[in-house]
């Protein structure tokens, strides 16, 4: 299939994963809408046949919030890019988490804006070149999982586009999840990250996503005794299942403790005025 | 509109009325984020909304607010947000995204002293210009207006009406006095108003849905998002299923559509109250609340025997400048009252045949325009000196 990504890009892999998880949990097309924002990962809407939604920069989780309150019963997945989910959209994030909202986040984090050409993003590891970071970035990156696990996100993965047939099962169980569901996918961007850092072509970067990453255990905890990526960038990343858990869902908590007692309050008010 | 005199009289603030006038018209979504002088829309929503099973939210923010909106109305619901001009300004992207992808919803600005923080709890009506050109690139826009508590139930059903008609964003455009004034404001039995729905497709499932080709009529049949017939929605130039394209002749094509299909409307979107237009020599234009002190002067004047008229504009975009052309010809003199430095008073010299004629009452200092303020200026004009 034709599409705008670069040759090696991550993405086509994750959209892959994802058609194959919504395969395996045979959801009807019909019942699923994906909602994007802007950049290279926001593209991945136009080449699925879901009712589809590109919207603005950062914005997604907010329109997402909007289609899921006032249509419950759809599937929402909402695919992100690094900077489009936590620099521009790093407060719709924590929030649609705090809410735990029933929609999939899926946050594909090549570690550069690609679609503007090779800046520097929240989730670029501090040191790392761009092309707004000649000198290398000052800044230090978010742990998403820490950061989805804090701010209270029910269900929270990580995986990369090496790990495709675990990227499958944590899709399909984070679209299973009644939540507000996170799944970071690391992706390459040979074209911009990979050439601004040395990182050699996709297969040397996906090769990386191999050595350089630890199974988390099945309770979630990480082999030795780091918790995370902020401590140290040549540290083995922790990929799979950090968090599953049951939590009240947003827009069952609307309907039962907000709207269903107003209803009754109102139509009992009706009764007593009624002759 | 039917004009029977039933229903139950209500004292009201204007914000309070917003909140009641968008659930009769159906609405049912409704997100904000608090901001003075508009939160009483958003405390009564949270409070009525659910009472008829509709859904109200309080987002992390006003850009939040109009995506979650938009996102909602897409799915066949009615949604609206209500903000003062900050969050106002923080909307504007959305605001383009929901004219680009053509989504009915209605904006309620209830305005402050600006720039910036301003003057949070006073009047202005200083946002008229943000709403006419806030969001970037060329478009049209739909923005109402009122100054009493009756016409402002009237235009919050009027706005829901127009989104739905246009596919639109409509603005209602009111300020801190309108929207903090309490009176009394009759509540109309269900049923008085006709209510504009959503005009859905024909269309039969699995038949190829064309959710951005207009009809004949310019208007486009939608489909609820998330049902029978999937496409695409997206700010980008879009051809007629949705998907983004740069060709110059669908680009051409789509800006012409979004614009033509108000412009050359106008003449439906055009909402004005007159009093004593057909003699006047000196023509009053307002509204929302200078327009009652305009009222107030007018009368006082005619009472003395001067020919006052006032023409208050309850459509303020798409600006209608041939009906302002034609009333005022025979005017020697026009004053445009507005709380703000001057802003619609260059439409109006744009419009009439002599421009040197037209004058600006107005006050900044965040207190309301009085009759006062509006005589002493007509005596002015009229040599006569304060």
């Amino acid at each position: 299939m034709p599409h705008i990504w670069c040759p090696g890009c991550g993405h086509g892999i994750v959209l892959n994963s994802l058609l194959r998880a919504v395969e395996k949990l045979q959801l009807e097309r019909n019942d699923i809408v994906m909602i994007s924002g802007i950049g290279c990962s926001a593209r991945i809407q136009g080449y699925v046949d879901f009712h589809t939604m590109h919207t603005l920069h950062g914005r997604a989780l907010a329109f997402a919030t909007g289609i899921k309150m006032a249509w419950p019963l759809l599937k929402v997945i909402v695919p992100m890019g690094d900077g489009d989910a936590l620099a521009i959209g790093g407060n719709h994030f924590i929030h649609a988490a705090r809410r735990n909202i029933d929609v999939t986040a899926i946050i594909m984090n090549n570690s550069i804006y690609g679609m503007t050409g090779g800046q520097h993003s929240p989730l670029t590891q501090c040191g790392d070149h761009a092309t707004t970071a000649p000198y290398g970035t000052v800044d230090s990156p978010f742990d998403v999982v820490q950061l989805a696990s804090a701010a209270g996100a029910s269900f929270i993965a990580r995986t990369t586009t090496y790990h495709a047939r675990d990227m499958t099962r944590l899709l399909a169980a984070a679209i299973e999840h009644k939540g507000f569901s996170v799944v970071e996918v690391l992706s390459q961007c040979p074209t911009y990250y990979g050439r601004k850092n040395d990182a050699g072509d996709a297969v040397a970067m996906m090769e990386r996503f191999r050595d350089e990453t630890v199974k988390v255990t099945a309770d979630g905890a990480v082999p030795g005794d780091r918790s995370g990526r902020m401590d140290g960038a040549h540290e083995p990343v922790p990929v799979g299942l950090f968090r599953r858990e049951e939590r009240p869902e947003y827009c069952e908590a609307y309907r039962t403790r907000v709207m269903e007692p107003a209803l009754e309050q109102a139509q009992s008010a009706a009764r007593d005025v009624s002759p | 509109m039917t004009q029977t005199r039933s229903g139950t009289v209500e004292f009201l603030q204007g914000n309070e009325v917003c909140a009641e006038a968008a659930i009769y018209a159906g609405m049912r979504f409704y997100a904000g984020y608090p901001i003075t002088p508009s939160t009483e829309i958003a405390e009564r929503l949270a409070l009525r909304l659910p009472q008829v099973g509709g859904t109200c939210i309080q987002m992390e923010d006003e850009i939040g607010s109009l995506c979650s909106v938009i996102g909602a109305s897409l799915t066949g619901m009615k949604g609206m947000t209500a903000t003062s001009g900050p969050g106002y300004s923080l909307m504007q992207e959305a605001v383009g995204y929901a004219i680009m992808a053509e989504v009915p919803l209605v904006i309620v600005d209830v305005q402050r002293g600006g720039p910036s923080t301003g003057l949070p709890t006073h009047a202005s009506q200083g946002d008229v210009m943000q709403v006419r050109w806030g969001t970037h690139g060329d478009h049209a826009i739909v923005c109402l207006s009122a100054s009493t508590h009756q016409d402002l139930f009237e235009t919050m059903i009027r706005a829901f009406n127009v989104s739905e008609t246009f596919r639109t964003p409509v603005i209602v455009l009111i300020d801190e006095i309108v929207g903090h004034m309490r009176e009394p404001v009759r509540i109309p039995d269900a049923g008085e108003y006709e209510l504009t729905e959503r005009l859905l497709t024909n269309v039969p499932r699995d038949v190829d849905y064309h959710p951005y080709l207009p009809r004949e009529d310019g208007r486009l049949p939608m489909s609820h998002f998330g049902g029978e017939h999937r496409y695409n929605v997206t700010g980008l130039y879009h051809d007629m299923w949705g998907f983004p394209s740069d060709n110059p002749q669908v680009t051409n094509d789509l800006i012409h559509h979004l614009m033509n299909k108000l412009e050359n409307r106008k003449r439906d979107l055009t909402f004005t109250k007159e009093w004593n237009t057909t003699d006047a020599d000196i023509m009053l234009i307002s509204y929302g609340a200078s327009a009652r002190s305009a009222r107030h002067i007018m009368e006082d004047r005619r009472a003395v025997g001067m020919r006052m008229g006032l023409i208050e504009l309850q459509t303020l975009w798409p600006f209608p400048g041939e009906l302002i052309r034609e009333r005022c010809r025979g005017a020697s003199y026009v004053v445009v009252v507005e709380m703000n430095m001057g802003q619609i008073v260059h439409e109006v010299k744009a419009a009439v045949e002599r421009p040197e004629r037209v004058f600006l009452a107005n006050r900044v200092d965040g207190e309301m325009i009085t009759p006062a303020d509006i005589k002493h200026l007509v005596r002015v004009i009229q040599g006569k000196g304060i």
